[in-house]
């Protein structure tokens, strides 16, 4: 028998047939289409139990309250806190993607050690033993060699209390350089130092925006994350409906200057002029509020200088030099419009002016600051409701004395290395130089926690060429970014979901609140607490240190720290001073006179204007700009907050400049053209995009792009423009009053 | 039918024309080797194919329901219950277990398992849930016991007075439990006998008609894909 063609057809005839009568075409069919319900890339919901906790945004200094979603031990979202006092159950888009920083691929996940060269961004891991010892024995070794001062710490979180631990263990160690990361805060407490008279690390300023009814800003994202961002959002709607006007002034039509009532566009950095014209006004025409002025100020008519001698004082200064023709000339305001605001600023019943460019993360000008400050000291709204108060900030319990030793006695009374005369106004701008220069003294060891200098600070060139020449650096980052990519070791800190800490005094709120921040989830790898880290370190140091930072763990710490407040945080994750101490209409000032001072034999209200880096070659000016889907502080923008970044800021992976139509033409450019942005600190591609809203001759760059560490998700997008920008100290606080750079443009 | 016939005819006439050939197949076999194709392949489609589909695991432990049952004063609700928010908890939680299950309790090496390797280790146990709808559907188990007032057997059977945990199968391509798709053949093409013995779209349908219960929305009243799929 032999099987030919016809007979293996038909076995195949046979099979189909059978085939075609089992169940199994029909089967895989219908799983094929089913398994392309469930492609394992597609997101599922996980199951579990849903639980809900309580706790506070610390990624800026909004301090909003947060509800974590959780289903078992998976963050699935996170929502606003219903009944917080700051944000009272909204949330931003940063707070929203939250989850996407505690689940992020970079997170650093035990403590690392270079390997190789300085950022090229090899690493061992190492045991937290071995962290801290490595740490303490470096220190300790510069201690022995009297160079305890030569080691420097900053710190990116607010006043609370890793910060103020922070601060301690290096007091103890003998170093005089515990900085802060200035901002708008900064200026604000110095001008209320200044003017208000209050010790400086005592006093916070609180805007009681909810009750005002003129809002005069200077340049302040209101909605673009000035303060707490959150809070804004809502005190807007509240405008509203209250018909309180807004008045925006500012060289480009940000979304504030959309959204208020009017916009007036000034030439950027003439924003004290402006101030001090409205207050010329005010004066010559006497709309000011005699009542406050005459009981409460001095410095107004005339300032008693140090030889006894009368000098001009606020008032006479104003009107010689601030006419509104003047004024005209330096803002490019037309005298008319500048009269016609300062009779509707007058005019309104609770006026505000306000100051802090953008999201406020500079510390800008002190002119400004005091100018502005004085402005709301003329319609007297100066502890007034919908005004500006002074807030006392909130009493912690003390800590013991740090016990008496030698070495850190004479440490601590070592100039600071950024000749600012105290910690309460750290001048981190001024690090970067006097680490390259040398002086006054050469620093060998820096620690930095919660801050990413490397990316948020001015001429991002020349802090590189100082980390550099630092022997020595430690950061306690979550997250490979690019200050922790350039250190020597890393001591990995918690992700503020998984802190548990204390989060005071949001900015830009109306009175102080202190949320606490729970671990939300358990560490998801071998990070540690920097809290607990800090006293690890100091009992690795040992002696006097040790004694100082002698707490068993950072929770006895916090708990010591919070005092009698600890229950109801814990009980409703917030506290409010219970007595709503109000300054309301407290008219008592600690100044000399004991009076608010408009001037004094030190200072007084004027404007010398920002000198810009930048010669005649650049025809332009670059201003940052900021927007509220973009994170520019240490905190890097969550990729889902950079899918929402409009394509006029950000087109595929390039960062897009802002230019006036006119200037464009002048220029030869139209719409998405790719250029060469040149300042005299550096130099970008970007592409061109066409906006009436700006100023001829200016052009923007947003904060928050352009990272070049941290993962694939979040580096490689866009420009940043810190790499762009050149500081200019401020010769009162010493602090960046640089509101823009010179620029031009080339196509490439 | 006499296309078809027509059809044979020439097919025979071909046949017995080339079956002269010498070595060429006569009908008989060219007949045989259809039915040889058609049985071989009926019983791979029906026998060796279901088996092929799908993958055969044994639960981490034997668990024996009828035990338990017997010492729980709540009975199925003991350890399956609904949660506060009205989600539902399903397989029990370590936590749940060693309420009594700190130590070993009894003879059984299943238990002194669990004990060992996850109670002491305080590793979930990774039960393998016969019954779990897809990630695509909305199931509400609160909306069935607690509105419909449902009870357990009713779509589990006696699962509770059972010793032993059966094999679970897993479709190795969609990865739906077996007894989702059809604990046998027949109840897979929709004959069946138990509601549990197939829990597909239909069989939802299928009660949800009989009993005219809620066809729609809750909210709205409409009916509609999204009311039970996400």
């Amino acid at each position: 028998m032999k099987i030919d063609r016809r007979s293996f057809l038909s076995l195949g005839i046979g099979a189909a047939a059978g085939t075609a009568l089992s169940p199994l075409p029909w089967k895989l069919m219908d799983d094929v289409s089913i398994w392309t319900q469930n492609w394992p890339w597609t997101p599922v919901p996980a199951a579990g139990e849903s639980t809900y906790v309580n706790s506070v945004c610390t990624l800026c200094p909004g301090s909003c309250g947060i509800t974590v979603r959780k289903v078992d031990d998976r963050g699935v979202k996170i929502e606003g806190m219903k009944g917080h006092p700051v944000n009272q159950g909204g949330i931003c888009m940063l707070g929203l993607a939250g989850l996407q920083l505690l689940y992020a691929p970079d997170r650093i996940k035990t403590p690392l050690k270079r390997s190789g060269k300085r950022g090229d961004g090899n690493w061992i891991s190492i045991t937290w033993d071995q962290a801290i010892s490595e740490v303490a024995g470096k220190l300790k070794e510069l201690r022995a060699n009297g160079q305890a001062h030569t080691v420097a710490g900053i710190t990116g979180s607010g006043p609370n209390t890793v910060s103020r631990l922070f601060k301690r263990l290096l007091t103890a160690f003998g170093s005089p350089n515990f900085f802060t990361t200035p901002s708008m805060d900064s200026s604000y407490r110095l001008a209320l130092q200044m003017m208000n008279g209050a010790p400086p690390d005592a006093i916070t300023p609180g805007f009681d925006l909810e009750n005002a009814d003129f809002i005069l800003s200077f340049g302040s994202g209101l909605l673009d994350g000035w303060g707490s961002p959150v809070h804004m959002f809502r005190t807007n709607t509240a405008w509203r409906k209250t018909q309180a006007r807004v008045i925006q002034i500012e060289p480009r039509l940000s979304r504030t200057a959309a959204k208020a009532d009017r916009w007036i566009a000034i030439t950027p950095g003439s924003e004290a002029a402006l101030a001090l014209g409205i207050a010329h006004v005010l004066i010559s025409e006497s709309l000011y509020r005699k009542e406050f002025v005459d009981n409460y100020t001095s410095g107004f008519e005339g300032v008693v200088n140090a030889t006894g001698e009368l000098q001009k004082g606020f008032k006479q200064h104003v009107l010689e030099k601030f006419s509104p023709k003047t004024v005209s000339e330096l803002t490019g305001l037309d005298p008319a419009a500048i009269i016609l605001l300062a009779r509707e600023f007058a005019k309104a019943k609770a006026p505000i002016a306000l100051f802090g460019k953008g999201q406020g993360k500079q510390p800008g000008s002190m002119d400004e600051a005091l100018s502005i400050h004085a402005l709301n000291a003329l319609v007297g709204v100066i502890n007034q409701k919908g005004g500006i108060y002074a807030l006392p900030a909130p009493d912690y319990p003390g800590w013991p004395a740090i016990p008496p030793d030698p070495i850190a006695d004479s440490g601590v009374k070592q100039p600071r290395i950024d000749g600012a005369s105290s910690d309460a106004f750290s001048r981190l701008n001024q690090l970067p130089s006097a680490v390259l220069s040398g002086k006054p003294y050469p620093l060998n060891a820096l620690l930095v926690m919660e801050a990413n200098p490397l990316y948020t600070m001015p001429d991002s060139k020349s802090v590189q060429e100082a980390f550099d020449k630092i022997p020595f650096v430690v950061s306690f980052s979550s997250f490979m970014d690019e200050t922790a990519r350039n250190a020597d070791l890393i001591l990995p800190n918690h992700v503020y979901l998984e802190r548990h800490e204390d989060a005071p005094l949001p900015e830009g709120f109306s009175r102080p609140v202190i949320s606490l921040s729970k671990a939300v989830f358990k560490p998801l790898y071998k990070t540690q607490h920097v809290g607990d880290t800090l006293i690890l370190l100091a009992k690795g140091l040992g002696s006097s240190i040790a004694e100082a930072l002698s707490w068993k763990d950072f929770d006895t710490c916090l708990k010591q720290a919070m005092g009698d407040k600890m229950d109801t945080l814990q009980k409703t994750g917030y506290w409010t001073d219970p007595n709503a101490v109000f300054p309301d209409g407290k008219m008592t000032f600690a100044t000399p006179s004991g009076k608010f001072e408009f001037a004094s034999s030190a200072f007084c209200p004027g404007f010398t204007p920002v000198k810009i880096e930048g010669d005649a070659t650049y025809p332009l000016v670059l201003i940052p700009c900021d927007t509220m889907r973009l994170a520019s502080g240490d905190t890097a923008n969550p990729p889902f907050d950079t899918k929402i970044v409009e394509e006029t800021i950000l087109l595929h992976q390039a960062s897009l400049i802002e230019i006036n139509p006119k200037t464009a033409l002048s220029q030869g450019l139209s719409e998405n053209d790719r250029v060469l942005l040149q300042t005299p600190r550096g130099q970008a591609n970007v592409l061109v995009h066409l906006e009436e809203g700006i100023m001829p001759g200016v052009i923007a760059l947003p904060r928050g792009l352009g990272h070049t560490a941290y993962d694939d998700y979040i580096a490689g997008k866009g420009v940043n423009l810190n790499r762009l920008m050149g500081p200019v100290a401020d010769p009162l606080s010493g602090l960046d009053a640089a509101w823009g750079i010179k620029a031009k443009l080339s196509k490439a | 039918m006499s296309n078809s016939d027509d059809k044979t005819q020439a097919v025979s006439e071909k046949t017995v024309e080339t079956s002269d050939r010498p070595g060429g197949s006569s009908k008989g076999i060219i007949v045989l080797c259809f039915f040889i194709g058609l049985a071989a392949s009926l019983a791979f489609g029906w026998g060796v194919f279901p088996k092929l589909l799908y993958s055969r695991k044994q639960q981490p432990i034997d668990f024996n329901h009828s035990l338990h049952a017997g010492v729980v004063s709540n009975g199925c609700e003991s350890c399956h219950f609904l949660r506060d928010d009205g989600a539902y908890s399903g397989a029990p939680k370590l936590a749940q277990c060693i309420d009594c299950h700190q130590d070993v309790q009894g003879n059984s090496p299943e238990e002194a398992k669990f004990v060992d390797q996850y109670v002491k280790k305080g590793i979930e146990v990774p039960w393998l849930v016969y019954a779990r709808q897809p990630a695509c559907v909305f199931f509400s188990h609160a909306a069935h016991i607690k509105a419909a007032k449902m009870d357990c057997v009713t779509c589990h059977g006696k699962i509770g007075e059972s010793e032993h945990l059966k094999v679970y199968e897993q479709n190795r391509i969609s990865g739906y439990s077996r007894d989702i798709e059809g604990a046998s053949l027949i109840n897979m093409l929709g004959f069946k006998k138990h509601t549990w013995d197939r829990m597909k779209m239909d069989d939802c349908s299928e009660c949800h008609q009989k009993q005219k219960a809620v066809m729609g929305s809750v909210q709205t009243q409409k009916e509609g894909c999204f009311v039970c799929h996400k």
